[in-house]
């Protein structure tokens, strides 16, 4: 630790016995990004699900929209420590997109248009936990946030919500994605803090 | 919006890993061949690690991840870097 | 002062705030005594690390100021009023403060006062701090260097540094200092009121059209050092480029739309 500043205190950040810990309170929604941000008019914008026999299904955007939705409300915390409570979206169930997926893959790696990548358990994705989800606060979602779809998996730190989606690979085995090949932790459960290779 | 930055910005987290300044290196983009000074890549530095990225064709061309006592560093966009070194 | 690419990795240090000097409303200096401190080259600058007691963290780059004076050295810092470090910098720190920083940082926005070349310094706001390190090493070192400033500001009462400036230009030959008014120019100013244009840069004599005795020759061309916003930056590189001057002779520093 540096010596401490005499007089400073720093921004007000606001904890709360609702939060993961080490996390703070914010109201506006930060934007984060690896690079810039993908330009997708949804005229040609695909989302696949590649199972590991090499089965393909995709859908382009009138047949993603057609799919039945749902208005969902999470919490979400960022692994550079923000977490915005109560965040209300618009998406597509994970497990109306799988539930034609003939797999028994354990392992999914998320692809983004821009080059990200993000990997997860398939048991994540499934049973209610994520979506692709297409509005943010009864609005399209904003190319800044990841319009016009990313994933949404609240449960696990983030990063893993991959913006600018557009297809996730099931797999026999793991791949570590963009971060989780660079330090972030292979799962991500903000809960139990697991930011980091080896937390 | 998100502007990046520039490869200065990558000076100080990189003058922790490195005794010699980077950032006036020449390097090579693995991805596009180009050969730019590290001070001119788009660096994004609102992330959860920094991103540089290539001036001529954007491919990423280094990473920097910083923990408590713990750093990560992949340069692997980068094919060579060339090194200001004094003359004698 | 010989330039070599070993530093050695940076470390923190503690300093002592001997002086504080405002230098317009909203912007000081600050003039740091660093037991450690190994010397700087003009351009290069420095983290801030500011410690609340509970151990919370953060930190910022600044600008050197000054020219390499032994273990002091002089940071000028803007205050942004949603900041979280400029607030404290410019209105909490006093003298007798410890403050801890790291450096010097960066080998890439540097000149060389060993060099004799022609120098074109073009600073968008903040941006003349790292100019202004290299404006004042030009004089302790005793360089002939021709040096130009194209200073572009909201108002006059934003510049920092005008009148050393003013005094600098008249007491040595070889400086010229011109200001870009972009909001409220004051009355008599030499350069059209508004944001740096190609009408600017030929007016300011920077460019390599026009006669030989109002701008640069492609015999001689400058080194030109770019620092400020990203979109000034951004600006103002595009509009030298297509004024003649080379890139390899262009060397840019952006700050981010934010500071702190």
């Amino acid at each position: 630790m540096g010596i401490v500043s005499p007089g400073f205190s720093g921004r007000r950040r606001a904890a709360s016995e609702h939060l993961p810990p080490g996390q703070y309170l914010v109201t506006d929604f930060p934007v984060l990004s690896a690079g810039p941000t993908p330009k997708v008019d949804t005229g040609s914008w695909q989302f696949k699900v590649t199972a590991e026999s090499g089965q393909v299904q995709s859908w382009d955007w009138a047949a993603f929209q057609a799919l039945p939705s749902e208005d969902i409300t999470v919490d979400i915390h960022c692994v550079t420590k923000w977490s915005k409570l109560q965040t209300s979206w618009r998406g597509v169930s994970l497990d109306t997109l799988l539930a034609q997926a003939e797999t028994s893959a354990e392992y999914v790696l998320a692809h983004s248009y821009g080059g990200y990548t993000t990997n997860l358990p398939l048991a994540d994705l499934r049973d209610g936990q994520a979506w692709i989800a297409y509005e943010f606060d009864g609005e399209p979602l904003d190319p800044e946030h990841g319009g016009p779809a990313r994933l949404l998996v609240p449960h696990l730190y983030f990063w893993k919500s991959a913006k600018w989606v557009r297809g996730i690979d099931l797999r026999d085995t793991d791949q570590p994605g963009f971060w989780e090949s660079l330090g972030y932790h292979n799962y991500g459960d903000p809960w139990r803090e697991q930011r980091y290779w080896g937390d | 919006m998100i502007t990046p930055l520039d490869g200065n910005v990558l000076a100080g987290p990189l003058g922790e890993l490195f005794a010699v300044d980077i950032t006036s290196a020449m390097g090579q983009c693995a991805s596009c061949g180009a050969r730019n000074p590290m001070a001119m890549a788009r660096v994004y530095t609102d992330a959860p690690g920094m991103v540089a990225r290539c001036r001529s064709c954007d491919a990423v061309i280094l990473r920097l991840v910083r923990a408590a006592g713990r750093a990560w560093l992949d340069m692997s966009g980068i094919s060579s870097l060339q090194l200001r070194m004094s003359s004698e | 002062m010989a330039r070599t690419a070993v530093l050695g990795r940076l470390t923190w240090q503690v300093g002592t705030v001997a002086e504080i000097r405002d230098e317009t409303a909203a912007a000081r200096t600050i003039i740091v005594d660093l037991p450690d401190w190994p010397g700087h080259e003009p351009g290069q600058h420095v983290d801030v690390r500011l410690t609340a007691p509970d151990g919370y963290s953060t930190q910022r780059s600044y600008s050197i100021a000054s020219a390499p004076d032994g273990k002091r050295l002089e940071l000028t810092v803007q205050r942004l009023d949603d900041g979280e470090v400029s607030p404290y910098l410019t209105q909490v720190l006093e003298p007798g403060y410890p403050l801890e920083l790291r450096g010097p940082i960066g080998g890439w926005f540097v000149w060389d006062p060993a060099s004799t070349g022609p120098v074109l310094l073009v600073a968008g706001g903040s941006g003349v701090v790292p100019l202004m390190s290299m404006i004042r090493t030009r004089d302790t070192s005793a360089s002939t260097a021709p040096f130009r400033l194209l200073y572009s500001v909201r108002t006059a009462e934003a510049a920092f540094y005008t009148a050393e400036l003013a005094e600098r230009a008249t007491t040595r030959d070889g400086l010229d200092v011109s200001y870009v008014y972009t909001r409220t120019a004051p009355p008599g100013s030499a350069l059209p009121t508004g944001r740096i244009s190609a009408g600017v840069l030929a007016a300011g004599g920077v460019t390599f059209a026009g006669p030989a005795s109002a701008g640069y020759s492609r015999d001689a061309p400058p080194a030109v050092f770019i620092c400020g916003p990203t979109s000034f930056v951004e600006a103002a590189a595009n509009l030298l480029l297509q004024a003649g001057h080379d890139t390899s002779m262009i060397k840019t520093e952006r700050f981010g739309p934010s500071g702190g």
